[in-house]
């Protein structure tokens, strides 16, 4: 390792060469601003605002752009640069829409911010706003309103490198330049897979999730109305932090009691139908494996791939349509809940479907886009009426005027609000696979998956793709054509990794058979509905509450569940039954790829 | 101060007689190093405008160790009022070719394009023809290098290096960050020489004629001849070839038309020098030599002519840096709201203060280079801004 010496506001540091001066400040406490800088991506260098004074230069060098060398004697709040700094963040103000008040970012902006860090003056320059900027709120799921747009291209780079889907890019030049879709074509007519990885990494208000908050608030306070809310396993490792709490802090108990207190009519546990989706999945693979590897059957399609992310599902629908046939053909838990919510629920509880308003509060943006699936009405109605973002909920439960950190703790409602520490765990990537595992395992031989405390470890982590084999012996009779098989899986997040497995199944090179793709970076704690900012450190933070979460669950595999076993006697009656085809599976389509 | 007189110079433009490409044949029997020590010790400068010295950037491109470089002749001439490297591409392409071939035997590299802006596509067919022959004459001498055309796509800021190289790789003409440089990372992540037209045949010159002869001319600071491609009020419009360091003064006496108020040095990017500095300024001292020279009589009126170039730099800006982007528009505006009287006139001074914090914070050279016309014309006819 080479290293360099620097002077940074007269310290001198030692730090590896190909440090960037920004890096280098950092290790110094020094902060620099910044504004198209992401540490999730590749340096772009285009705000300036980072600039900072190196001596016996004349121009002002990005930090964030340009390596430390050699004896540089740097300095970061010379008058020199502040000037600078107040000048760039003065002009970005003076071609925004500052009208803040009414902005979804307002207090989480990161213009805002500096504007106040500065003392901007508004009146300095002319108001370069483009008039009549309409907003496109054609998708379920993403908004775009340019008149909040900064150009700092984080959407495009997010869009292109974590994801290789390129719905947004920059268009044309100058004074007109801004970030477009394809031909500027509507962003639900394109190739946008609804991730919302470009709203997590945008710094204003220029891309949001659509929200429905009014449509629930409007339906808690009909009295003629049910409403029925179910939580993602990952929401609960990740609301906290709107509310106060330090990243990683898991806040189920209150959150439930929030649900409650905001006038929920039954708070419920999408990780019920998580497990659910472990047992239809797990027994589609296992079906799978025998028709192919038993009755040698050509038209069965292996790997198979999971298809709880309804991101990943629209990414294959576009990118690799003549490959659907990977595709489990389960619905997320998301739509299992919304299915059984109109039928099995309202049965039990003796409500009229019609009546029932299903809601569901997820770490994402595109279960908006999965619940406005035409397709998605198997329960006679439309199966999720209404998903919001945790981002909306946090909003929500602030609106509603509780002191959430002294709510006390309490459980899930019942029936279909009972869940495992497998059901938990398919908010980090990996644990959809391990879920699976656990429960499959058990089936075919009778015992528990050879890893200590459950914890199958190699499919966890943060690698982009992760993979493991595991020899199936001691079957039992009925699973006899499995012994001694090497079971091979994988794990695939961020969509840029999802390409890479599925190039290798399209050129018929995939050694694997099964394998869980989930389309946002660490999986659904890193979801484009969470809590902004993001970045390696909170995924990780987040993943670590989520596997203490399921560490504390008594009961650890989805097979186990009493309420699972009880939905099956009373209401579906076997795995991939017929109730099972009408309201837990679907079918998926082809598009095109602009 | 340099003082020399206007002098007409014939080097560029002078007749070829001898076989196809015989300079590339002759200087193919120097050393290299020879080659790239003529060309540091006749202190010629990039052409295009940034004025880097052109023997270095030869050095290290040939000190790279890498088995694919590439060579690319920058004709994406853009900058308005500038229209030589047309005329060296239409009269004398072979000594273009010769100096990228020469660039190609010094360094190493064995693809050359020619990056030719959109607008002078009619010009393929007959540069074809001209590469047939180069491409013949290098095989002959055993030369392994091949030159093709690339035509642009009619950005103004692809005339910059790197977006140039951007350009070419497909994407879209946005400048790079620099440090690396395209000698170490350009085409492809390749190193990569990218060298102005006029550089490019000056080069083959100087292998002609030699290094004392070229360095006898000129300044301390800038040797040699340039290209000059005079427009507006003058009766002698067109490219002309004249020895730097002549005073603006002696150049008003003979490109004028007897009435010069203003000239514009280095096109839209360079200096606006009015005429109480001619006696004082010299071509190639301070100011940049693109070589772009726009003369105007007291007919004109400078706000016209600094809100035509504000315009062309609000649209050719490639928006992606906020400095360039934003600056160029609130510069434009600027100037019209103190036209119409919306902004006192004091508000220039905070338009000239923006215009410097371009210069320091702007990626590339487009929006460093604005304050310079911007500056020298609010400084000069500020009376003209206002009323």
């Amino acid at each position: 390792m080479t290293t360099i010496k620097l002077k940074i506001d007269g310290h001198t540091i030692e730090v590896e060469k190909g440090t960037t001066i920004l890096e280098a400040a950092k290790k110094i406490n020094v902060k620099i601003p910044t504004l198209c800088h992401h540490e999730d991506l590749c340096v772009a260098g285009n705000c300036r605002v980072c600039v900072v004074e190196v001596k016996n230069r004349h121009r002002l060098e990005a930090s964030c752009a340009v390596p430390a060398e050699e004896g540089m004697d740097i300095l970061t709040n010379s008058a020199k640069v502040r000037n600078a700094r107040k000048d760039i963040v003065s002009l970005l103000v003076s071609e925004h829409n500052t009208q803040c008040t009414t902005c979804y970012r307002n207090t989480n902006c990161e213009l805002q911010d500096l504007a106040a860090e500065y003392n901007v003056d508004g009146n300095r320059f002319l108001s370069v706003l483009k008039p009549n900027l309409s907003i496109d709120k054609s998708s379920w799921s993403i908004e775009k309103d340019d008149s909040k747009c900064i150009r700092c291209q984080r959407c495009v780079r997010t869009c292109a490198e974590l994801q290789h889907v390129n719905a947004l890019t920059a268009a044309n030049k100058g004074h007109e330049m801004k970030i477009a879709t394809f031909m500027d074509l509507p962003f639900n007519e394109v190739v946008c897979t609804n991730c919302g990885q470009c709203v997590n990494r945008c710094p204003t208000g220029a891309l949001t999730e659509r929200r429905y908050f009014d449509q629930v608030w409007e339906a808690i306070g009909d009295p003629n109305k049910h409403v029925v809310m179910n939580t993602a396993p990952s929401v609960r490792v990740a609301l906290g932090e709107m509310l106060g709490y330090e990243v990683g802090t898991r806040v189920t108990g209150k959150m439930v009691t929030a649900m409650r207190k905001m006038g929920v009519d039954s708070v419920l546990d999408t990780d019920f139908t998580a497990d659910l989706t472990i047992i239809e999945e797990g027994n589609e693979l296992l079906t799978r494996l025998k028709k192919v590897v038993k009755d040698g059957d050509k038209s069965i399609k292996l790997p198979m791939i999971t298809s709880c992310s309804p991101g990943w599902v629209k990414f294959i629908e576009h990118m690799f349509p003549n490959h659907l046939g990977h595709l489990s053909t389960c619905k997320s838990p998301q739509q299992m809940f919304g299915a059984l919510a109109k039928t099995y629920y309202a049965e039990k509880k003796g409500i009229d479907p019609k009546d029932i308003v299903s809601v569901a509060i997820m770490p994402c943006a595109a279960k908006k886009y999965e619940a406005n699936r035409p397709e998605m009405n198997s329960s006679g109605y439309r199966d999720i009426d209404a998903g919001l973002t945790t981002r909306e909920f946090g909003l929500m439960i602030k609106q509603a005027g509780l002191d959430f950190k002294n709510l006390e703790d309490t459980a899930f409602d019942s029936i279909m609000g009972e869940s495992t520490g497998a059901g938990v765990i398919f908010g980090a990537t990996g644990g959809v696979m391990e879920a699976a595992l656990r429960t499959a395992y058990a089936v075919v031989t009778g015992r528990k998956v050879p890893f200590e405390n459950l914890n199958i470890t190699p499919v966890r982590g943060t690698d982009g793709i992760r993979a493991a084999s595991i020899k199936i012996e001691g079957c039992l009779p009925e699973w006899n054509f499995l012994e001694g098989v090497e079971l091979n899986v994988a794990v695939a997040h961020g969509l840029k990794n999802a390409r890479v497995i599925m190039d290798e199944i399209a050129a018929g090179k995939s050694k694997y058979h099964f394998i869980e793709i989930m389309a946002c970076p660490g999986g659904c704690i890193g979801g484009g509905g969470q809590p902004i900012p993001t970045n390696a450190e909170i995924r990780a933070k987040r993943t670590k509450a989520i596997y203490e979460e399921d560490m504390g669950k008594p009961i650890r595999m989805s097979h186990e569940n009493p309420e699972i076993t009880q939905i099956y006697e009373e209401f579906l009656g076997e795995p991939l039954g017929h109730k099972s085809h009408d309201l837990l599976h679907t079918h998926y389509q082809k598009r095109h790829r602009h | 101060m340099a003082n020399n007189q206007l002098k007409r110079v014939d080097i560029i433009f002078s007749p070829y007689s001898v076989a196809p490409y015989e300079i590339l044949r002759l200087t193919m029997h120097k050393e290299k190093s020879d080659v790239i020590n003529e060309l540091i010790e006749s202190g010629l400068r990039g052409r295009g405008g940034a004025g880097f010295p052109t023997g270095l950037k030869w050095k290290y491109l040939a000190a790279e160790q890498d088995s694919e470089k590439y060579i690319i002749c920058n004709a994406d001439e853009g900058e308005p009022g500038t229209f030589k490297d047309r005329k060296l591409l239409v009269e004398v392409p072979r000594k273009v070719f010769s100096g990228m071939a020469i660039a190609a035997y010094v360094t190493g590299a064995k693809i050359g394009f020619l990056y030719l802006r959109r607008e002078y596509r009619n010009l393929i067919p007959q540069l074809n023809k001209e590469l047939d022959i180069f491409n013949e004459s290098a095989k002959k001498f055993g030369l392994d290098f091949k030159i093709s055309i690339f035509s642009g796509s009619g950005a103004y800021v692809c005339g910059e290096e790197t977006a140039l190289i951007e350009s070419m790789e497909g994407k879209r003409g946005e400048p790079r960050n620099k440090p690396p440089f395209p000698i170490q990372n350009g085409y492809l992540g390749k190193p990569t020489l990218v060298n102005n037209v006029e550089t490019f045949a000056s080069t083959s010159m100087i292998c002609r004629i030699g290094a004392d002869k070229y360095k006898a001319l000129g300044t301390d600071d800038q040797h040699g001849s340039k290209l000059f491609s005079i427009s507006g009020d003058s009766p002698k419009e067109g490219v002309h070839e004249l020895e730097l360091g002549m005073k603006i003064s002696d150049f008003v006496e003979e490109f004028g038309d007897g009435d010069t108020k203003a000239v514009q040095i280095g096109g839209v990017a360079g200096f606006c020098i009015p005429r109480k500095q001619f006696e004082t300024s010299i071509i190639g001292e301070g100011n940049t030599t693109g070589g772009a020279t726009m003369i105007f009589n007291s007919t004109r009126s400078m706000y016209n002519v600094l809100h035509n170039y504000l315009d062309f730099f609000a649209e050719e800006s490639c928006g992606q840096c906020t400095p360039c982007r934003v600056g160029t528009q609130q510069l434009l505006k600027g100037i019209e709201a103190v036209k119409s009287g919306k902004k006192p006139a004091s508000y220039l001074d905070d338009l000239i203060k923006l215009s410097k914090t371009m210069q320091i914070t702007s990626k590339c050279g487009l929006g460093q280079s604005v304050t310079n016309s911007f500056a020298s014309i609010i400084e000069n006819f500020r009376e003209e801004m206002i009323y």
